[in-house]
């Protein structure tokens, strides 16, 4: 494939149609051809260009309903630039994002409402508390204040930052912060999580802790996407993955699929290919 | 450094050629410059490492807990290196000009020098003893932010106090004498006394000064290894304590919208981050300011500017809001926030503070100055000029990002990004500003041209009422420009950060 013309500004990003997508619409003949299940998240074409280099080539996916999806590449894959446009943070230069159906850049209001976002590598807004942030981020979406104060008590005391909730986010630890960040995104109850490796500087605990509650999302019908490069911990905690790397997608299905019998590991680093020379150290056995 | 170097260098220059020069004035004389100039240099090591937080602390004792040096070759290594800097070659030169000021007879002059080599110890050791103290506040963040605070408020007053200074100083010259003669006494001048003491012939004091200086670096170096030894085995705490729920803070006083958020988000942020806040602090000051500019200027009617220039001041520093959120921008984006409420939020926020100040600041000022007849005027103008900045730097700040220090930094640290753009931002935005003022500028000069009451009444109606208009104007555009391109907003601050 050519790399895409990229054009400039939101004026080309509509050249590019959405094939395949299927319209929302659930009126008509339901009875004869049940409507396949809208993905919680479809990307259709989408492409990004900085500078003279290519950051995502075109990736379309889609995301089923109730999936917990992994996201894995190495590091500069495009990982980090897909999501940003697949959540309404990055313009694309082509193509565009739906979520349940709702495409991010028509209809960004809407889309938003849907889904609740862990951005990597943003800073927050630290000088409030915890507790202030969290319920920043409710009374943002024009939540009523009293369902946001029980929520932000809930969230606080599931992340186990009860007894930090006064502190400033300033003071807190690179995990709190990922945590309190994931708490800011799930105030809202969304249908679809989009979260950029959450698990980065994060302690086993707090892992696992997250980890609980995610599944317990999707248990209860929650879409959760994370980007990661542990393939260890996608390989458990996801059923569904997709290896990116050079801004394209390499391969996409279930877990069993993708890995085909072998361990995730070894199929993404055959998929991703190299790193697997590890000759010419010998100095190194010379202690 | 390399201004620096040149600017210590003239310092010193100027402090010997000074010093060499006291050998032909009268003992006396020369006596209360030495013991009073040292005095003043000895407090200054033991204090500015307090107020300069950004103070180097390459030397940090906490970055030697790993490596292990021994304390008998610690202490006097990291006093050498307290010395070899700067500040420490500088005081050393003029600490030895003293002993040409006392070169009046061997005796003299040997006392000086000790009195010097005493001196320049204590000094090093005093600045190190409280670097040592203070490690672990000055890594604290509260203590920096404050500390950043409170150092704005000298620099902005710098003309008044200097003028106090050289005031004072003129008025007590006749006083100086006894006082140096008392700070000789004292910890902080004794050492320096040493030369003019045996100059006068009392070997009895100077051996008593010797004593209280040797006393003196005995005690601060003793007190300075203890901490050292602590300080080894202690790395620094930097966290704040943890503290409960249950602090909604402002969240439960503005109202449960988007825009109240912002505006509870904006107000908290003024109060707590060095960046706004240090602006918040010169408000107060600036009356203070324009007082004694116009009482040196002889003019005193000058206050009454104060206030349409506080409403400018103010209303213009939220033009670079959106560029202070940094990349916490991304949450307003992810939430879906409406730009109208987002830049509602952050007007208002302004609005809650700048609204009394500035009502208070022309009451006061026309109160002090007595023009009773512009107070209609000055009323008008600041309401509008408070009214039409915000609504211009609502949609300035919507539109262009500014390179500002990035959070958590010193608010004088020089910001990363694009300068150009932020002067050119500033520069044409003032100018627009002048430009939507005209209404308000044009009833303040036709009132001090004819005199009539007439352009008075007009501007306490017309300010509000054109300033409003902008206002709204300002927020419904720049919401709509925020609107369509918040995603490129965001690009931006991810690229400035």
């Amino acid at each position: 494939m050519t790399p895409p013309e990229i054009g400039r500004g939101y004026a080309g990003r509509m050249s590019d149609p959405s094939p395949g997508y299927p319209a929302p619409n659930p009126s008509s003949g339901a009875a004869e051809y049940p409507a396949p299940p809208v993905p919680a998240l479809a990307l259709r074409g989408l492409a990004k260009r900085f500078g003279d280099k290519i950051a995502v080539n075109g990736i379309s996916l889609d995301v089923p309903a109730g999936s917990f999806y992994g996201v894995v590449g190495p590091n500069g894959a495009g990982k980090t630039t897909t999501l940003s446009m697949a959540t309404g943070l990055l313009r694309p230069d082509f193509g565009t994002a739906f979520i349940h159906g709702v495409d991010v850049w028509e209809r960004p209001l809407e889309a938003k409402k849907l889904m609740g976002i862990l951005p990597d590598g943003v800073r927050l807004f630290d000088r409030l508390s915890g507790e202030q942030l969290v319920s920043y981020a409710g009374l943002l979406r024009g939540m009523d204040r009293s369902v946001v104060q029980s929520r932000v008590q809930d969230l606080l005391a599931a992340l186990d930052l009860g007894k930090d909730a006064g502190t400033l986010v300033v003071d807190y630890s690179a995990g709190m912060r990922k945590k309190i960040a994931l708490a800011s995104a799930l105030i809202h109850a969304p249908r679809l999580l989009v979260l950029d490796e959450p698990f980065e500087s994060v302690d086993p605990v707090s892992a696992a802790n997250i980890r609980g509650i995610l599944e317990q999302y999707v248990a209860s019908g929650g879409t959760v996407i994370v980007s990661s490069h542990v393939m260890d911990l996608v390989q458990r905690m996801c059923d569904h993955v997709a290896v990116v790397s050079a801004g394209r997608v390499l391969a996409a299905g279930t877990v069993d699929e993708v890995r085909a019998g072998a361990t995730l590991e070894d199929r993404f680093v055959a998929l991703v290919g190299g790193g697997m020379h590890t000759g010419g150290l010998e100095w190194l056995r010379t202690f | 450094m390399a201004v620096g170097a040149l600017y210590a260098a003239g310092v010193v220059l100027g402090c010997v050629v000074g010093l060499v020069a006291l050998r032909w004035a009268d003992p006396q004389t020369a006596q209360t410059v030495v013991v009073l100039g040292g005095a003043l240099v000895m407090t200054g090591w033991a204090v500015v490492p307090l107020v300069a937080s950004a103070a180097d602390l390459t030397l940090d004792p906490s970055r030697f807990t790993t490596s292990a040096i021994p304390m008998r070759e610690l202490l006097p290594g990291l006093a050498l290196a307290g010395l070899l800097g700067l500040p420490g070659l500088a005081t050393l030169l003029a600490s030895l000009a003293t002993v040409v000021t006392w070169s009046r007879g061997f005796p003299a002059a040997a006392g000086a020098l000790l009195g010097a080599v005493l001196g320049v110890l204590s000094c090093v050791v005093a600045s190190k003893l409280v670097t040592t103290a203070v490690a672990s506040l000055l890594a604290s963040r509260r203590f920096k932010d404050v500390s950043s605070i409170v150092f704005i408020v000298p620099l902005v007053l710098a003309g008044p106090i200097m003028t106090a200074v050289i005031q004072g100083g003129r008025d007590s010259r006749d006083y100086l004498p006894g006082l140096a003669e008392a700070v000789s006494w004292t910890p902080l001048g004794a050492a320096w006394s040493v030369g003019g003491e045996l100059d006068a012939g009392n070997p009895a004091g100077a051996a008593a000064k010797v004593l209280i200086a040797l006393a003196f670096l005995a005690v601060i170096g003793g007190a300075w290894y203890l901490l050292l030894k602590r300080a080894m085995v202690t790395p620094p705490y930097t966290g704040g304590g943890s503290r409960k729920a249950g602090r909604a803070g402002l969240f439960g006083i503005f109202p449960a919208t988007p825009a109240g958020a912002v505006a509870a988000r904006s107000l908290t942020y003024w109060m707590r981050d060095p960046r706004y806040a240090g602006s918040l602090v010169v408000v107060p000051l600036l009356p203070v300011l324009f007082y004694f500019g116009g009482a040196q200027s002889g003019n005193p009617e000058l206050l009454i500017v104060v206030a349409p220039l506080t409403a400018f001041l103010l209303a213009w520093s939220i033009s670079a809001d959106v560029s202070y959120d940094n990349t916490a921008f991304a949450l307003h984006l992810a939430a879906g926030v409406r730009g109208r409420d987002d830049r509602l939020g952050r007007a208002l926020a302004c609005l809650a503070f700048a609204l009394p100040s500035v009502l208070l600041f022309a009451a006061g000022s026309i109160a002090l100055t007595g023009r009773w007849e512009w107070l209609p005027n000055i009323l008008g103008s600041s309401l509008g000029a408070l009214f039409t900045g915000l609504g211009l730097a609502s949609v300035v700040s919507a539109r262009w990002t500014s390179a500002v220090p990035a959070p958590g930094e010193s608010p004088f640290k020089k910001p990363p990004g694009n300068v150009t753009q932020t002067m050119l931002v500033q520069f044409v935005g003032m100018g627009a500003m002048a430009v939507l003022l005209l209404p308000e500028i044009a009833m303040v000069v036709a009132q001090l041209v004819t005199g009539s009451m007439v352009f008075a009444w007009l501007g306490l109606a017309g300010g509000p009422v054109f300033g409003l208009a902008f206002f709204v104007a300002g927020i419904r555009l720049g919401g709509r420009w925020l609107d369509r391109r918040g995603p490129e907003m965001f690009a931006q601050l991810a690229n400035n950060r």
